[in-house]
């Protein structure tokens, strides 16, 4: 539980250089120095990552769950966004 | 059934090798205890992590003092067959844990003394111990910062917290002597370049336990008398308790492996 003195933060971690941070999960700390130490200790102890982040989960704006439909449902019968009718050159790499 | 304990040879490199060995696996003893007690799940997991680097460094310089000892013996036969007086382990690394502020002062103490030890012995002519201590420092480095902050927030804390870490700081003091003293089968290994002084670090040990301290706005004891025995296997009563937890398996059924 989020307390006032350890709040809860969000962790995100960088597998690989060039690669973008993913969300992994999140954790308790009293300040951001003592969380990046335990999103270290708490997440990359298998080599997981090269760089880490965190941020205040009070620091994030999430959208709201009862407005699913309008915000989301829309994007359901537009295939033509995904780009999927051209070949990507190998020399692109990673996107 | 029980199994005799074994007495190893009292070359100097082996006493050298084996008393590194020990203080790693008699810290990161202490810190596994522990798993599952933490004060939060975040720092139960660093405790124990920083206990796995330890027992990893143990492995090492056991695996490595069988092959100076030569008489076949493995790493589990000197963690687990040696008697108490055979440990050669500083007595800082066998005090109890107490509460977290005290394992957190103990971990500074040492951490500080040994991060700059292992980049020193990293240019040992030994090249095996060279590359032991290029892997370790890494850990111990880690281990110091850890340790640094905690000690930061504990002694710039609460009053409740800032009494828990200076008593812990005034009561672990007289055994950091230990950790500068060189036997005199050590200096041998000191002249050859194998093994490094470690008086050659005190000042820059102090220098960063008064700064983490000054930041803390704790309070450095006087240097008083210093406790010291642990290197000639002369140790205090808490190692007896650790080592019959460490060793009750193996003893009480001999080659048990799962």
């Amino acid at each position: 539980m989020s307390t006032p003195t350890t709040p809860l933060w969000e962790v995100f971690i960088r597998s690989r250089t060039g690669l973008a941070h993913k969300h992994v999960g999140s954790l308790h700390a009293a300040d951001a120095t003592l969380a990046v130490q335990a999103a270290r200790d708490l997440y990359t102890r298998r080599g997981e990552g090269n760089s880490v982040w965190v941020v205040p989960s009070s620091a994030i704006t999430a959208s709201d769950p009862a407005d699913k439909g309008l915000m989301f449902d829309p994007a359901d019968s537009k295939v033509y966004r995904h780009p999927t009718f051209y070949e990507v050159p190998d020399e692109v790499g990673h996107m | 059934m029980y199994t005799g304990s074994i007495t190893v040879a009292e070359t100097p490199l082996l006493r050298y090798v084996l008393g590194r060995a020990d203080d790693a696996l008699v810290l990161g003893h202490r810190l596994s205890e522990w798993c599952g007690h933490g004060p939060m799940l975040e720092e139960d997991m660093a405790l124990s992590n920083m206990a796995l680097d330890l027992i990893g460094q143990a492995r090492a310089l056991y695996t490595y003092a069988g092959e100076v000892e030569g008489a076949g013996r493995d790493e589990d036969a000197y963690a687990y067959l040696r008697d108490v007086t055979g440990y050669a382990n500083v007595l800082l690394v066998e005090q109890p844990n107490g509460d977290f502020a005290r394992t957190i002062v103990r971990q500074l103490l040492f951490s500080a003394f040994i991060d700059p030890y292992w980049r020193a012995l990293m240019a040992s002519t030994d090249q095996t111990l060279a590359a032991i201590a290029a892997k370790a420092e890494k850990e111990s480095a880690y281990h110091l910062r850890h340790a640094s902050e905690w000690t930061i927030r504990l002694g710039d804390g609460t009053a409740e917290s800032h009494a828990r870490a200076q008593q812990a700081l005034d009561e672990l003091w007289p055994f950091t002597g230990e950790l500068f003293t060189v036997s005199a089968a050590e200096r041998g290994l000191v002249d050859a370049g194998i093994a490094i002084d470690p008086e050659a670090l005190r000042a820059g040990w102090h220098a960063i336990v008064a700064r983490v301290a000054g930041r803390a706005t704790l309070t450095l004891p006087a240097d008083g008398w210093m406790q010291r025995g642990g290197r000639e296997g002369r140790h205090s009563e808490h190692l007896g308790h650790l080592l019959s937890d460490l060793q009750y398996l193996q003893r009480a059924f001999p080659g048990a492996r799962w």
